[in-house]
């Protein structure tokens, strides 16, 4: 977090206290990034309802996109579809793209084990499972065949060391991941995610249930990954959303309203709604 | 007279109490009566020889290892099966006709009275697969009846089991299956294993089923799965209503009794001892 802070200091821009933070990156909005994720005129259906009408949005490589919007407005569907989570949701149905580095992953025929390999994802709230910190990160690359203990517990000290929890951890991996506190179980399933190696961590509300310390380190965590992965964060927050984030899409009711840079998307909303939303007037 | 509330909330707070009260009267009464009528017949001897002359002398061994032979091979059948039956229904099918029609199936088959299923395993099992009176054809005959029991207990411990624990798993790029062996059984197991510890009654208890396809009025311990059966619940029935005179027979009948409800209680306290290392192992 050793970027340069620009306060927005234009006099005709919404003014929110929150922005004092917002880290001044992308200051040129045109900049061509190369794109992850390519979404193309997506829809999302619970049974009847219409979940997601028509979603298209760029999600930039090693970048952190954050989508925020009331609860409700589909960007955990959206999230969920990045990664197909959504197939387990019985009477779902998806149309349009996805595109993973140009490859079409909303199609039936899609490879959904090899796509969760390379989507990995954190969920709202903390799931580790029920086994010893070890075999939480284990789990994972055991399932896609890694074997022998050396191997592991190398991988394994990687992956807690990316996610800033080892030094907290390392004296008893035997411990139960349940027995971590809040903050430290959802470093401890960020591990686990990224023990795969995985290009993409979709991070659903990843602290929305911590409190402010545990939520400043996952956001530190935030930071520092996105030189080695592309991050969607879903958040809440917009706080969060103005401070971790280089690109911001706003969700209402289902459909995408807006999307761009986040300093951008903060100062200078084009669309009313989003406005109102990040001025506290709705949502 | 107007009662006042707390008058009628205790009255009404006693009522409940006192249907209590009287279901433990009643199994506390069941228990004394056998007890202290089949006490005094029980021996070593009763509970380590063969019955003999026409079950007056002697004891009640092969009924004993025949009880538990066929509750083993009984429960030994219907677990996987209802496990297996029970992963389908809570794990992959959707709801669609078919899966409403199985489990309307089960439903019904829950109901179906234990000497249908006597019937049914004696024109299957027998007959027709050729079994013979055996302890096998009783072994199918009850996993039948005790199969809606079990799946339904085995569906509802996985759906006990977080979904977070499924979508963890395969959010790591796990298959389904993988996601479901690994994160999913462990943790419905011992709930799987309540719903079997509930199974092991019935099967012991049941009379009919096995009168109509593997029970025999004497035999020695069964060698192989083809051979007829002594069961304790047979044994018992035989005893209190064929054999004269009363005199002699109903002491061996309690103790027959007696005998029946402690390999009930073995094999319960069995079933809770490895229900108990499982959660130990898999707690969440």
């Amino acid at each position: 977090m050793a970027q340069a802070i620009e306060t927005p200091g234009r006099p005709d821009a919404p003014g929110f206290p929150f922005l004092a933070g917002l880290a001044g990156r992308d200051p040129d909005p045109e900049a061509k990034d190369a794109i992850k994720i390519r979404v193309i005129d997506l829809h999302f259906f619970y049974g009847r309802n219409h979940a997601l009408k028509g979603i298209t949005l760029d999600i930039p490589e090693h970048k952190v996109t954050a989508l925020i919007g009331p609860s409700g407005c589909g960007k955990s569907t959206f999230i969920r579809c990045l990664n197909r989570m959504n197939d387990v949701i019985e009477g779902s149905r998806m149309t349009g793209k996805i595109l993973l580095d140009g490859e079409d992953i909303a199609l039936p025929a899609a490879d959904v084990v090899n796509l969760r390999r390379k989507v990995g994802m954190v969920f709202q709230k903390a799931n580790p499972f029920p086994k010893s910190i070890f075999e939480n990160v284990a789990y994972g690359l055991r399932v896609n065949g890694i074997r022998g203990k050396a191997r592991l517990a190398e991988m394994i000290e990687r992956s807690l060391r990316r996610a800033a929890l080892w030094d907290e951890v390392k004296d008893d991996l035997r411990k139960p991941g349940t027995s971590l506190s809040g903050g430290q179980q959802q470093r401890l399933c960020i591990a686990r995610a990224l023990a795969v190696e995985p290009e993409v961590v979709l991070m659903d509300e990843p602290s929305s249930a911590l409190d402010p310390i545990a939520t400043a380190k996952i956001e530190d965590l935030i930071h520092s990954l996105k030189e080695l992965y592309t991050i969607v964060i879903v958040t809440h927050n917009m706080q969060q959303a103005a401070r971790v984030s280089d690109f911001t899409g706003f969700f209402y009711l289902g459909e995408l309203v807006e999307e761009g840079p986040t300093q951008k998307l903060f100062t200078k909303p084009v669309r009313k709604q989003t406005e109102d939303y990040i001025t506290g007037r709705f949502g | 007279m107007m009662l006042s509330k707390g008058v009628v909330q205790r009255g009404a707070f006693w009522l409940l109490r006192l249907t209590c009260y009287a279901v433990v009267a009643a199994t506390a009464f069941i228990l004394f009566d056998i007890t202290a009528k089949g006490l005094p017949h029980l021996s070593w001897g009763f509970i380590t020889q063969a019955p003999r002359d026409r079950m007056s002398h002697g004891g009640i061994f092969p009924a004993i290892v025949g009880t538990i032979y066929l509750v083993l091979l009984t429960v030994g059948l219907a677990f996987p099966l209802g496990i297996a039956a029970a992963i389908y229904l809570a794990e992959y099918a959707r709801n669609t006709r078919l899966t409403r029609t199985i489990r309307l199936a089960i439903a019904n088959l829950a109901g179906v009275p234990s000497v249908v299923f006597g019937l049914f395993g004696l024109g299957i099992f027998v007959l027709f697969l050729n079994f013979g009176t055996s302890l096998l054809a009783s072994a199918f005959t009850l996993a039948l009846m005790i199969l809606p029991v079990m799946i339904t207990a085995c569906e509802e411990a996985l759906r006990t089991v977080p979904q977070s624990f499924r979508e963890g798993a395969l959010a790591l790029g796990a298959t389904k299956w993988h996601a479901i062996r690994t994160s999913v059984l462990p943790y419905a197991l011992p709930g799987m294993l309540t719903g079997s510890i509930l199974s092991v009654s019935r099967v012991a208890g049941e009379t009919a089923p096995v009168l109509l396809t593997g029970a025999a009025l004497s035999a020695a311990v069964p060698g192989s799965v083809f051979d007829q059966v002594m069961v304790l619940p047979y044994h018992l029935f035989i005893l209190s209503t064929n054999m004269y005179p009363a005199k002699v027979y109903l002491p061996i009948a309690y103790a027959t009794a007696l005998v029946l409800l402690i390999v009930v209680l073995g094999l319960n306290l069995a079933a809770v001892a490895v229900r108990y290392i499982v959660r130990r192992r898999h707690s969440f």
